[in-house]
């Protein structure tokens, strides 16, 4: 807990002035180690795991997700991920990459999906689903964002997650918007990517999943915001629920048309 | 059964580089679970290389080897269709070989 | 730390090295295998990983080159290469000086490879990192100081 204070203390010092020659040789020191970090990222290996699961008969119905329709037809992976998320008319929902895979795991596999949305992230459970999202995002590596707002479902989605991205509360007043509102901020060495500006949210958005270096874990993007609210002292979203899915729309649509980078590795 | 490795072999001016990813969690023993009990160390302590069936290179590791270990070594010689295997045996005993082709 | 309540020979019956150890002596004359320097790996000062290693005199040698930046984001990951342009180099190995254990890896180098490798180690804390090349039986080093920083919320 400590630690995380001490995030929400740092998160308030943007830094300028004298410590900035020094700060502009550290930034570039590590974007040295990020580079080295980038051939042979093992979230390789979590592709492959994936891609072992899509293609493996499992659940009730013992058969595989080979028949998902991921948004561009069923067993369509390639490309996929960068149009993530949208609206899909057999749910009437706008799902993102994980929502999209439950509702595969339930209707094809016949699997039982409360037990994973409450499973903890780092259970077997959530690191199949992580294994299946890193290996979807693999095949619109290089891709385009490409997030429509076409449907009112969707613009509609994006509208709660801006609302939702500026939402005081908790404890602290704390919004997404207090550390993810402006350009040039950092925690210690780490820069925050401005999620209001298009430059900073095709940053973020193309960069998940991402290989945490930290803890050796693959981190999907529901991990992500669901480590956010837990920072910002906000209860856990429900895994996939629409809150979560708002967040991630409102990010990939400030994001389109950067390119994807996926699956990614971070500190 | 330990999960597969990846790994990329490619030749160049008569030179194969080789890029290795193992799946390891490479518990080094200091570590202590949620429960306070420590961590029994289990790492990779032995790897091996070989271009054709002819071994090329061979290293040990300790535990300060990261989790999910990268690798990466250069063989003179080797060309595109070459085989290039990598084994590795961890401190349980456990092994696993991967095989990849020279492109 | 590791395997410290085993002694060797029961490490090897444990994990059947022993057995492997054994049958590439046989299949493989090549090149033999060393069994795992567990003096060496559980060593707790550089001088008690050198003698384990049997190092003498090491000395800095501007043809042994470590890659490295400058800085690690996160000491669980950091990224090291070593290149010895040192004649008949046969092995390379990183040693880390904080840590509670120098000795991170060695690497036989065979007369079919180039003394170039690369991997990752983990680091507790800033330190001086070590590439130790052994070339004609004789051992060279190139250290560098890779800065540990303080790791952020994360990503």
């Amino acid at each position: 807990m400590k630690r995380h204070h001490l995030c929400i203390a740092f998160a308030a010092v943007i830094s300028a002035g004298a410590a900035r020659a020094e700060t502009d040789s550290s930034l570039q020191s590590i974007e040295q180690y990020r580079e080295a970090l980038r051939d042979g990222n093992p979230a390789e290996l979590f592709e492959a795991q994936g891609e072992e699961i899509w293609k493996t008969p499992a659940g009730p119905k013992n058969v595989s997700l080979e028949q998902c329709d991921l948004g561009l037809g069923a067993g369509v992976v390639k490309g996929a991920f960068a149009q993530l998320p949208r609206w899909f008319k057999d749910t009437d929902r706008v799902q993102d990459t994980e929502s999209r895979l439950l509702t595969c795991k339930e209707k094809l596999q016949g699997v039982d999906i409360k037990a994973i949305i409450k499973a903890p992230f780092g259970s077997p459970e959530k690191d199949e689903m992580n294994a299946l999202v890193t290996y979807i995002s693999g095949a619109s590596k290089d891709m385009p964002v490409k997030v429509s707002l076409a449907h009112p479902k969707e613009q509609a989605m994006f509208n709660l997650g801006r609302r939702m991205f500026y939402f005081e509360a908790g404890p602290h007043d704390f919004s997404c918007a207090t550390c993810h509102g402006q350009s040039g901020a950092r925690i210690r060495l780490q820069e925050l990517p401005d999620l209001t500006i298009g430059k900073g949210a095709g940053v973020a958005w193309t960069s998940w999943p991402a290989y945490r270096v930290s803890s050796g874990q693959m981190w999907s993007m529901q991990w992500r915001l669901a480590d956010c609210f837990r920072q910002q002292r906000f209860p856990e979203p429900n895994y996939t629920s629409d809150v979560t899915v708002a967040l991630s729309m409102f990010m990939a649509a400030m994001a389109n048309d950067a390119k994807l980078d996926t699956p990614g590795i971070k500190r | 059964m330990p999960n597969p490795m990846k790994i990329r072999a490619a030749s160049k001016d008569g030179v194969t580089e080789v890029k290795v990813l193992m799946n390891h969690e490479m518990e080094t023993g200091f570590r202590k679970d949620s429960s306070g009990a420590p961590i029994p160390a289990w790492f990779i302590t032995d790897v091996v290389a070989k271009l054709n069936g002819k071994e090329v290179m061979q290293a040990q590791w300790g535990a300060s080897v990261s989790k999910n270990p990268y690798l990466a070594f250069k063989i003179k010689g080797g060309a595109a269709g070459d085989k290039v295997s990598v084994t590795w045996t961890d401190s349980k005993g456990e092994t696993r070989t991967d095989e990849a082709t020279v492109s | 730390m590791m395997l410290a309540s085993q002694d060797r020979r029961g490490f090897l019956r444990h994990t059947g090295l022993f057995g492997l150890a054994i049958s590439a002596l046989t299949f493989l004359p090549r090149m033999a295998h060393a069994a795992w320097n567990k003096p060496a790996f559980d060593a707790k000062t550089m001088a008690d990983a050198y003698k384990a290693m049997g190092v003498e005199n090491p000395t800095a040698s501007a043809d042994v080159t470590l890659v490295a930046s400058d800085i690690a984001e996160n000491g669980a990951v950091v990224p090291v290469q070593a290149i010895s342009k040192i004649p008949n180099t046969t092995q390379i190995s990183f040693l880390v000086e904080k840590n509670p254990n120098m000795l991170a890896a060695a690497f036989d180098i065979g007369p079919d490879m180039l003394a170039d490798v690369t991997t990752r180690i983990k680091m507790g804390q800033t330190s001086n990192v070590i590439a130790l090349v052994k070339a004609d039986g004789k051992y060279f080093t190139a250290a560098k100081e890779i800065k540990v920083t303080l790791g952020g919320c994360g990503g």
